[in-house]
Formats: structure tokens, C-alpha cells, sequence
């Protein structure tokens, strides 16, 4: 039997270069860090500093240039050649959920639909005997029926939430998930986010520019040019 | 509760986000397809009407006095004038070809008829043989009776329209004008749309005998199936004294004219068509690039590139197998509007319908519907599919 994992995400010399014309930036530049499993992190910095950069490296939207990256106690990336887009989907469906600024739900679906669409494609063992007890952990559940223009924008977050987990993701991402949200609904989010970590034992890793959602996370990272500024 | 949507619905509710768009998709392709319909269902319709009509006659092949009308129309504008004869012996010796399976002579006659008309008019005798001519012309329909029941009876069976003028039934007499012999009418013939409903069919040996006329005026033709048609034709205009009518000639005379009509049609087809392919990939590209985000979530959720492929093909067909009902329907129902429009552009119409659809046709025009999908949905499929999550969703959030 082998030993549980202790790290959701462990990178090493994380670095992603982008090209602008003769000029190449290191929007990510040689960061190392380890997300302890079950743990709540939040990543912080100005407009610029590599935020998405990074959550798009470690959440396997995009390849890094050079470094390794290990999830779940499993390496993906260790030499600088890229993975192929399809087997970053394979490593995406198995390992992620991903909530995003907008919260890109299909408007003629309604908000069951919206949530079981992940199952149209890909769908792990068991996943669809959970949906019911999702919809009601997120509150949405009277509201399955409804399509997506008749919720409020807190209700849309928390259908793409409740569409982020169905399919039992080890780590959840959320890029800005508050930025069109009021301060009221963005508080409902990140209370809602606390309590998936703590009640449901799911990794999180935030991207905000809002201190008072990063303050709920364990641990805080800023970011300042792409590089760890604080840790 | 649901567990699952399936590809097929998240596709056809894609659609459903800009309807009016989807709608005159549909209908421009609704409009080739009817057009396809329309077209391979007259090019069916009219090739086997002719070919009825054809076959009514019960003869592909015509042998007449030369210089005798052979129409009674011709016959009835030349004032019942200019009949010509020829010896009976010749139908015995075109009997005798190999080509031949059958002949069947005839003998017109024509008389004035004082009580016809408001001054009168003109009556058309066919003396037909009452075993080979009935066998021969065994699709002609009869309303009421039948055939003679003696080769010398004193028996008519008359054409639609002179029982309709002469109000003539089964059982009732009728006095040929200018002989003054009486005859019975034994049978009354369905409308054909032929010179045959305005003819009076006489048994020919009582038509010789009445008119005092020994020889025939023409000889109906049954050619063999497996027979070269040119080769016979050729032997028969070599007979002394006879013109020749082949009906194949004169079908394939009105099918030459008529193909010239459906090329251009066919041509128009083929541009709507590719009007309408056009509009699909517009559509469907148009989708694509709208949904440039939510195709990237769906990546991002673990939709591979054959996944999304699936999807925008499968949104692709849906259009097109919907353009494909509406036009194959549509052309169901105008079939008949249809018919009568081209039946007044064309130089000569078959009595049948023009326009015959059925359900091959339907599905064959479903199938090029589809395939046409196939084809115009693969460059937007192929596009969305390789869309990278990261590409779609950076410019949203990139920070």
C-alpha cells in the first residue's frame, strides 16, 4: 500500500516565458512552492505580478517553460517539452476543478444541466450519485430547474462552483471568482470556499485582489514580478 | 433527477441561444433541399408519365399509309380529308419480323355528324381487331362494359368524351351518321388524356364493311423489350409505301427538350446548395468564435479536441437534417403548385403528374442534406477543437 500523499502540489524552479517580439518576459520566474493537501492558499499581488500565469501552470492550462511540477504525488512536467494538449486535458479532468471570474455558464441549459455538463464528457466512477448532495451543500438545489438568466450573479458562482466539483476534483482553482460580485455575494463565496476546505478537505488555490477573501485562506502568497514576494 | 446530458441536447441547446439565426439557417437550407426535392421528384415524375402515356398506347411503333395522318386530330384539320390506305397484307408481313412480339391493325374513318356541335362536326371511327388491339392496349380503363363480343358485331365502345357529348351508356344505340347503320354500345372507356376519348372503337371488320373499305390506314407495333429499336425502325421505313412513327423517337424528342429545361434547374439547384453550405459554415463558425470562452471551459472541465469536434459537427447536422425536413416537406405540399407551374412552362406535358415523390426520394434528399452538413461542419468543428482552454479564458483574466 502506498503512503498517502502529503502534497496536493509541489513545484520546482517553476518558470513560464512568454515572447513579445525580440523580448521574452518571465511572467513566472523560477518560483518553488508546495500545497500541502486539504490546505486553503491564496495567491495576491498587483495587476501584472504572474497570478493567472501561475495558477495556469499549476492548474495545467498551460505548459511551464522549464522547472518540474509534481500533483498528487505524481510528476507531470520535469524537462522543459511541453505536454500535449491532450494529455493536459487528462490531468486536468482528473485532478481539477476550476472556477473562473465569469462564470461562462451555458444560457439555454438550466442549472442542473449546467452542472452534470462536465459528465457529458468525462465522468468519474460514482461522481453522479453526489450531484444532489452538491447542489444543496452549495443552496441551489430549488433552484435546478431555473436557466442561468434567472439567477442572481452569487447564485451563477455558485452553479459554476457546484459544476467545478461534480466530478470530485483533488484541487480547485479559482481565478478571481469574486471580481463581479458585490461585496455581499463575494463574502458568500469565500465563506463558501472556507467551508469546502474545511468541511469537504478540498485544496484550494485562490487567485484575488480582494484582502478580505485572501485573509480566509491558511496561507497567503504574493506575487511581485513572478516571483514569490512573501510566503 | 437528470445524472447526464447528452452531447446530442447540449448541441441542439447551443442552438437554441440564437434562434433567429438557427431559424434562416434551417430555412436556406430548407430552401435547396426543396428545390432538390422538387427537381428529382419532377425528373421522376414527368420520365414516368411520359412513359405511361407511352405504354398506353400499347404500342412503341406506328406504320401508316404514307401521307396518312396518323392522328385524329391531324385528321379532324384536315376535315376528315386525305385518308390513305395500305394493302392489309403488310401487317402479316411486318408480323412475320423477329423484332415483332405483336401487331395490331387499324382502319380510321371519318363522317360529318349534323347533330354534333351547333353545326355539326366531325366523327372519328377506329376500326380496331377485337383480339390483338384489347391485348395490345390492356391498360386502357373502361368506365362501364367492354370489349365487342364478335369480330363482326355490330358493337361500339366509344371514348370518354363522345359518351360525355353523345350522352351515350352501356346498352344504348347509336346511328353512324351518313351510313345510317346502327350499332350498340358495349363499353365506355375512363378518361385517358388521349386522342382515345374523343374516338369511337369499332370492331375493323365492321368498320371495312360499313364503309365499304378493304385495306387499313395504319398498324400498331409491340416491338420486343431485348430488340434493337434503330435497327427495326430502319427495316421498316425500307417497306414500299409507308411512314413510319416510332414513339421512342418522339419520347426521346420531349425528354431532349425537357433535359435542357432541368440542366438549368439542376444548376440553379447546385448554386443554392452551395449558397446554402456557405451559410451553415457562416453559422456555425459565427457560434464558434461567440463561444470562444465556454468551448475553453469545456476543455478546461475535460471535453477533449474530438469531444468539441463531436459537438459543433454534431450542431452542423442538426441544422442541416432540420433544413432537410422543412424543404422536403415544403415540397410535399406544393407538389401539386409544383405541378401546375411547370406543366405551363413546358412545351408538352404528359397527362400523369409531373411531380413524383416518395419516400426513397425524401430519404435521399435527407441523406445529401446530411452529408452536405458533414462536409460544411468540418472546418468550424475543426477549428473549435483546437481551441486551447488558455487561449479562450487569458484575455477574461489575465492579471
Amino acid at each position: 500500500m502506498s503512503a498517502p500523499v502529503r502534497y496536493s502540489i509541489e513545484a520546482e524552479n517553476l518558470t513560464r516565458v512568454y515572447r513579445r517580439g525580440p523580448e521574452e518576459i518571465a511572467a513566472v520566474d523560477d518560483i518553488s512552492l508546495k500545497v500541502e493537501k486539504g490546505s486553503f492558499i491564496s495567491i495576491v499581488g498587483p495587476s501584472g505580478s504572474g497570478k493567472t500565469t501561475l495558477i495556469n501552470v499549476l492548474g495545467c492550462l498551460d505548459n511551464p517553460s522549464s522547472g518540474k511540477l509534481s500533483l498528487e504525488g505524481r510528476v507531470v512536467f520535469e524537462d522543459s517539452k511541453g505536454l500535449t494538449e491532450a494529455k493536459l486535458t487528462r490531468i486536468r479532468r482528473d485532478v481539477f476543478g476550476y472556477i473562473f471570474q465569469k462564470f461562462y455558464l451555458v444560457s439555454t441549459l438550466t442549472v442542473l444541466e449546467n452542472v452534470v455538463l462536465p459528465f457529458t464528457f468525462f465522468k468519474k466512477p460514482g461522481a453522479d450519485d453526489d450531484v444532489g448532495r452538491v447542489l444543496k451543500m452549495l443552496g441551489i438545489d430549488k433552484r435546478a430547474d431555473h436557466l442561468p438568466g434567472q439567477l442572481s450573479g452569487g447564485e451563477m458562482q455558485r452553479v459554476a462552483i457546484a459544476r467545478a466539483l461534480v466530478n470530485k476534483p483533488g484541487i480547485l482553482l479559482a481565478d478571481e471568482p469574486t471580481g463581479n460580485l458585490d461585496t455581499a455575494r463575494s463574502e458568500e463565496i469565500g465563506l463558501i470556499l472556507k467551508e469546502l476546505n474545511a468541511r469537504e478537505g478540498l485544496t484550494i488555490i485562490l487567485v484575488t485582489h480582494n484582502p478580505r477573501l485572501a485573509a480566509l485562506a491558511d496561507r497567503t502568497i504574493e506575487l511581485r514580478d513572478g516571483k514569490i514576494h512573501t510566503a | 433527477m437528470i445524472k447526464k446530458i447528452s452531447i446530442f441536447e447540449v448541441a441542439y441547446k447551443s442552438l437554441l441561444r440564437k434562434k433567429t439565426r438557427s431559424i434562416l439557417t434551417i430555412l436556406g437550407i430548407g430552401m435547396a433541399a426543396w428545390v432538390l426535392v422538387s427537381l428529382f421528384g419532377f425528373n421522376r415524375g414527368y420520365e414516368a408519365s411520359l412513359n405511361k402515356d407511352i405504354d398506353n398506347l400499347g404500342f412503341q411503333m406506328l406504320v401508316v399509309a404514307k401521307g396518312c395522318p396518323y392522328e385524329a386530330a391531324t385528321l379532324m384539320l384536315k376535315g376528315g380529308t386525305g385518308l390513305k390506305y395500305m394493302d392489309e397484307s403488310i401487317a402479316s408481313q411486318v408480323a412475320g419480323e423477329p423484332e415483332v412480339e405483336g401487331v395490331t391493325p387499324m382502319l380510321m374513318q371519318v363522317v360529318f355528324d349534323p347533330n354534333k356541335g351547333e353545326s355539326g362536326g366531325l366523327a372519328a371511327f377506329l376500326g380496331v381487331d377485337p383480339v390483338s388491339f384489347p391485348k395490345m392496349k390492356s391498360a386502357l380503363p373502361f368506365k362501364a362494359g367492354g370489349w365487342f363480343s364478335q369480330p363482326e358485331a355490330a358493337e361500339a365502345v366509344f371514348g370518354y368524351e363522345v359518351a360525355e357529348l353523345e350522352q351515350r351508356e352501356v346498352g344504348d344505340p347509336y346511328l353512324i351518321p351518313e351510313k345510317e347503320v346502327e350499332v350498340k354500345v358495349v363499353g365506355i372507356l375512363e378518361r385517358t388524356g388521349t386522342q382515345d376519348d374523343g374516338t369511337i372503337f369499332l370492331p375493323i371488320k365492321t368498320v371495312q364493311k360499313i364503309f365499304g373499305v378493304k385495306e387499313l390506314t395504319s398498324i400498331g407495333i409491340k416491338v420486343k423489350k431485348d430488340a434493337d429499336m434503330k435497327a427495326f425502325e430502319d427495316k421498316m421505313y425500307k417497306l414500299p409505301d409507308v411512314q413510319v412513327v416510332s414513339l421512342s423517337q418522339v419520347k426521346t424528342t420531349i425528354l431532349t427538350l425537357v433535359s435542357t429545361a432541368r440542366v438549368m434547374v439542376f444548376s440553379i439547384a447546385l448554386i443554392a446548395i452551395l449558397i446554402a453550405m456557405m451559410g451553415v459554415v457562416n453559422t456555425v463558425l459565427m457560434s464558434v468564435m461567440e463561444r470562444r470562452q465556454e468551448i475553453g471551459i469545456l476543455k478546461s472541465m475535460g471535453a477533449m479536441a474530438g469531444d468539441i469536434f463531436k459537438l459543433v459537427w454534431l450542431e452542423t447536422i442538426i441544422l442541416c437534417v432540420g433544413g432537410g425536413l422543412v424543404g422536403t416537406g415544403l415540397a410535399l405540399i406544393t407538389a401539386r403548385l409544383t405541378d401546375v407551374l411547370v406543366r405551363n412552362l413546358l412545351p408538352y406535358s404528359p397527362s400523369g403528374g409531373l411531380v413524383a415523390i416518395d419516400l426513397g426520394l425524401v430519404l435521399m434528399t435527407l441523406a445529401v442534406v446530411t452529408a452536405i452538413g458533414l462536409a460544411s461542419g468540418i472546418y468550424p468543428s475543426w477549428k473549435a477543437a483546437r481551441m486551447r482552454p488558455l487561449d479562450t479564458i487569458r484575455s477574461e483574466v489575465d492579471s
